[in-house]
């Protein structure tokens, strides 16, 4: 067990981190734990944990902006937005339970570290889109900021957003400001049923041209759809296309019409109410539908909405994959036999002819270090990578291998 | 006087210029060189007229390809570049310098690919903003991001200074609205940041390259968002008796979960000047004037503007107008979005661009006209008032130095309020040279030793768009070449 720092508080990070990064000791970067068997697996001397710095320092309703401490629970933020009838618009999603990690556990600084966002970011943008600032410390002990509290800010070099993504790789990030948004007054969803893969993405894709501003654009294949816990979808055994609503409940009607207009000719969808679809949409914040297995497993593709399913097709004639497609085939959940290199040689060809990265998110921590977890980098962009790298964390302390191989 | 220091030319530099030229020419041809006098002159400043430099060399190229050997070619021979779009730059984040070549992109202007199934576009980053949405609007999308020069600025300065618009409360700016750019760095490699998809592989380097402002490298195409229109949008008109109130009232539409696409502000000097100018119907009688949009159905749009006018209500408000019609609308947005232009018909003017938290708005206002009088200045308040985005007027005389003296005091004065309030220097023009002083009252000396060495990445001799964003103090040892030299903050 590797030396364990918990600080309380950021100046108490900073000068650990400033002390180690004297030293030159590898620091492996975390937060309660929900990503610890995600990403590549980081060598380090020493575990710091960002869960001792927890609480909300800010939170305006009326201007629409939060700031909370890294190590805040999401589902902290979320009771607190909720008593005020707001919330984080982009979902984020909580690997744990589809990673064998506990679930709930995610903090808000892991949320901006992935910048994994759920089925509402095809609508309001991701974690990225709607972060406003940071305070982070970087491999160089140094405490800085970036961004702020206000919604437009266009002062010298976004290093907030472009931290985002980053894994802890770059700087540990103690605190966020973020934007958040209202409830909405009801819900409702549209399933479509029986539609092959590339018609779902098709239909998809005519809902998100519409003005009707859909807020969940998902396709789930027969065998995956049958995964699926809501008791009115559960026995229908064939591919679900799902659309979901979110508005006043003056419109909601009316928009409902609209769509079901739109796509017709995809057949009479089934109706969900409000508190059937906030329990769908609430599945796939867990991936509940990508149950965690030692027998599979789990990449995330991101792509064209449109070679999507060409993506999963080309993958599927090597090996048994389950897909999950969101944000109307943007981004696809494929899961796979479990393998020596995890489906890595089909999945990245097939996505290299068509375009787009796939980053693994389950397997086996032994295969987690030896193939590529994250898109492999064309040469010129691995050396501004490398370059920035090295600007915030000049020693490779923090994080070290855990996207890349070799830093 | 003006009071922007302008780094001295290079004559080392001025003195190889004949060689320089035959370099170019040898290189990307004649044909793309700018070289007599009157014509560098037309690039001698951008929109931020009151400082100008006749840079040594101007080059309009019309490929990739060619703005990689120009590039090279700079590098190669240690001389600085400036990039530029149309020049609207309110900031002087387009101003040559006099020993540096003007990279000029507005030729490269072509619509690449559109893609309606995955709702994107390719361009070449020399069309102008409003092009974009020309070219797809029939089809019933439309490219977001709407600045008030959207007529003539082009996308890669939109690129550049991160531009927002007075759409973005709804649709986000620039950074919101773009997947994947094609950049040329200052070696002449072309790297492709981002991409089609929207998520990026690896360390978002396009985050840090929107609003860089040209200090990382030269944009030549992007892929961007299409947004669907939406089915109908209006104008209401909510005129009060006080600042105070208007600013409350946007409060309130936001607390009641109403997300407007738009809110935007007018004092009551501004409203006679747009007024004047526009003829949209803008009431003449009020304090402050508050121009809510709302999008959506027919129904949709009456039940929301209901609501507004309703939440309008508990602040006694002196006229509340829904707008007409189509013909009222244009009129009340031509109104707004010529302001600038309207105001410079009867003064010379500073734009301020700075940003405060939206509870800070009464307190802001009442300050600013303070100051200006201190000054004795006369201001006219235009803003986004839904994402505090502020944009004072300083009137002043041109002719007159020690106006145009005042006026820099006054709106340094103005953007160190903002910063002390929560806000930050600029919501959408961007530092330039006209904040780059003021940083240091944002961003300390770690904050700005973070960023400056991201520029070192990307640009390691610092030759793009010198003397610009970062203060010249802490600047002078990398300006002079020296990348190894930037800061190890302590």
């Amino acid at each position: 067990m590797s030396e364990l720092f918990r600080p309380a508080a950021e100046w108490e990070l900073q000068s650990m981190i400033a002390r180690l990064a004297r030293e030159k000791r590898g620091i492996e970067v975390v937060g309660h734990g929900a990503l610890r068997n995600t990403g590549r697996v980081a060598s380090s001397d020493v575990v710091l944990t960002t869960s001792g710095l927890k609480g909300v320092t800010l939170y305006e309703p009326t201007e629409l902006v939060m700031s909370a401490r890294s190590g805040t629970p999401v589902f902290e933020i979320e009771q607190i937005l909720a008593a005020r009838g707001q919330m984080l618009a982009f979902e984020p999603v909580d690997l744990g339970p589809a990673t064998g990690a506990p679930g709930g556990a995610l903090s808000i600084g892991g949320v901006f570290a992935t910048n994994f966002s759920g089925s509402r970011r095809i609508a309001v943008g991701s974690a990225r889109d709607n972060l406003l600032g940071v305070r982070a410390v970087n491999g160089r002990g140094e405490l800085f900021k970036s961004g702020g509290r206000v919604m437009k800010n266009v002062a010298g070099i976004d290093v907030a957003r472009g931290l985002t993504g980053s894994w802890g790789t770059l700087a540990v990030m103690t605190e966020v400001t973020f934007k958040v948004a209202p409830l909405p007054q009801t819900m409702q969803t549209l399933a479509y049923i029986g539609l092959p893969d590339d018609l779902a993405i098709e239909a998809l894709g005519i809902a998100m041209a519409t003005p009707l501003e859909v807020t969940g654009a998902v396709h789930l294949p027969k065998n995956c759809a049958e995964r699926l816990k809501v008791p009115k979808l559960k026995g229908v055994r064939q591919s679900l296309t799902l659309l979901r609503l979110e508005t006043f409940s003056t419109s909601i009607d009316e928009r409902k019409e609209k769509l079901k207009t739109a796509l017709k000719v995809y057949g009479n969808p089934i109706e969900l109410d409000p508190e059937e679809t906030f329990g769908l949409w609430s599945e796939f914040r867990t991936l509940s539908v990508m149950p965690f297995s030692t027998d599979t497993s789990l990449w995330r593709i991101s792509t064209l909405p449109t070679k999507a399913p060409e993506i999963v097709a080309a993958i599927q004639k090597f090996m048994h994959a389950v897909a999950f497609y969101d944000w109307s085939g943007a981004l696809v959940w494929l899961e796979v036999p479990a393998a020596a290199d995890a489906g890595a040689a089909d999945v990245r060809r097939a996505v290299a002819v068509r375009g787009g990265h796939a980053t693994l998110i389950r397997a086996e921590p032994e295969i987690r270090s030896t193939v590529d977890v994250f898109e492999p980098l064309k040469p010129e962009i691995e050396r501004l990578t490398r370059g920035i790298k090295s600007a915030f964390d000049p020693n490779g302390l923090l994080n070290r291998g855990r996207m890349y191989a070799n830093f | 006087m003006p009071h922007i220091e302008l780094p001295e030319p290079d004559v080392g530099v001025l003195r190889r210029l004949p060689i320089l030229i035959e370099g170019l020419k040898s290189r990307v041809g004649n044909d793309l060189l700018i070289v007599d006098e009157d014509g560098r002159r037309a690039y001698e400043t951008d929109a931020f007229t009151a400082y100008r430099r006749v840079p040594m060399l101007v080059v309009l190229p019309r490929t990739t390809e060619e703005v990689s050997k120009i590039l090279k070619y700079c590098h190669e021979n240690d001389v600085k570049v400036v990039p530029r779009g149309a020049g609207t730059s309110l900031c002087g984040g387009s101003l040559p310098t006099e020993d540096s070549i003007v990279l000029c992109i507005s030729k490269m202007n072509r619509v690449l690919e559109i893609d309606y199934a995955n709702r994107l576009a390719r361009l070449e980053a020399g069309i102008t903003n409003l092009q974009i949405t020309a070219n797809v609007a029939a089809e019933g999308f439309f490219y977001a991001p709407d600045p008030s020069s959207q007529l003539a600025c082009t996308l890669a300065g939109n690129l550049a200074m991160n531009s927002g618009g007075a759409h973005c409360l709804k649709y986000g700016v620039t950074t919101h609205n773009v997947l994947g750019v094609k950049m040329v760095l200052i070696d002449g490699t072309v790297v492709e940041i981002g991409g089609s998809a929207i998520e990026r592989n690896g360390y978002d380097l396009l985050s840090l390259v929107i609003g860089s402002e040209g200090q990382l490298g030269v944009i030549t195409e992007a892929t961007v968002k299409l947004v669907p229109a939406p089915e109908g949008a209006r104008p209401m008109m909510i005129g009060f008796r006080s600042p105070e109130a208007a600013g409350s009232c946007v409060s309130a539409i936001i607390a009641a979960g109403i997300i407007p696409v738009a809110i935007e502000y007018m004092d009551h000097a501004a409203i006679e000047v747009c007024e004047a100018f526009a003829g949209a119907g803008y009431p003449l009688d009020v304090e402050a004037l508050l121009i809510v949009e709302v999008e959506g159905s027919e129904a949709e749009i009456g039940i929301l503007l209901g609501r507004i006018a309703e939440i309008a209500a508990r602040f006694d408000p002196k006229t509340v107008q829904i707008s007409a019609d189509a013909d009222q609308s244009a009129r009340i947005w031509a109104g707004r979005k010529a302001a600038f232009g309207a105001i410079g018909r009867i003064s010379d003017y500073l734009c301020m661009d700075g940003t405060i938290p939206l509870a800070q708005l009464p307190h802001a206002l009442t300050r600013i006209s303070q100051i200006c009088a201190e000054y004795g200045l006369k201001v006219a308040n235009i803003f986004h008032a839904g994402d505090g985005n502020l944009h004072p007027l300083i009137l002043y005389d041109a002719n007159d130095p020690e106006q145009a003296g005042n006026a820099e005091m006054a709106g340094e004065a103005i953007l160190k309020l903002c910063v002390e309030l929560g806000g930050c220097l600029t919501g959408e023009h961007g530092v330039g040279i006209e904040k780059r002083e003021l940083m240091t009252t944002q961003f300390s000396a770690t904050d700005l030793a973070v960023q400056m060495r991201i520029k070192t990445v990307f640009d390691p001799t610092w030759r793009l768009n010198p003397a610009k964003v970062f203060p010249l103090a802490i600047t002078d040892v990398m300006r002079a070449g020296n990348a190894a030299s930037t800061p190890e903050a302590a």
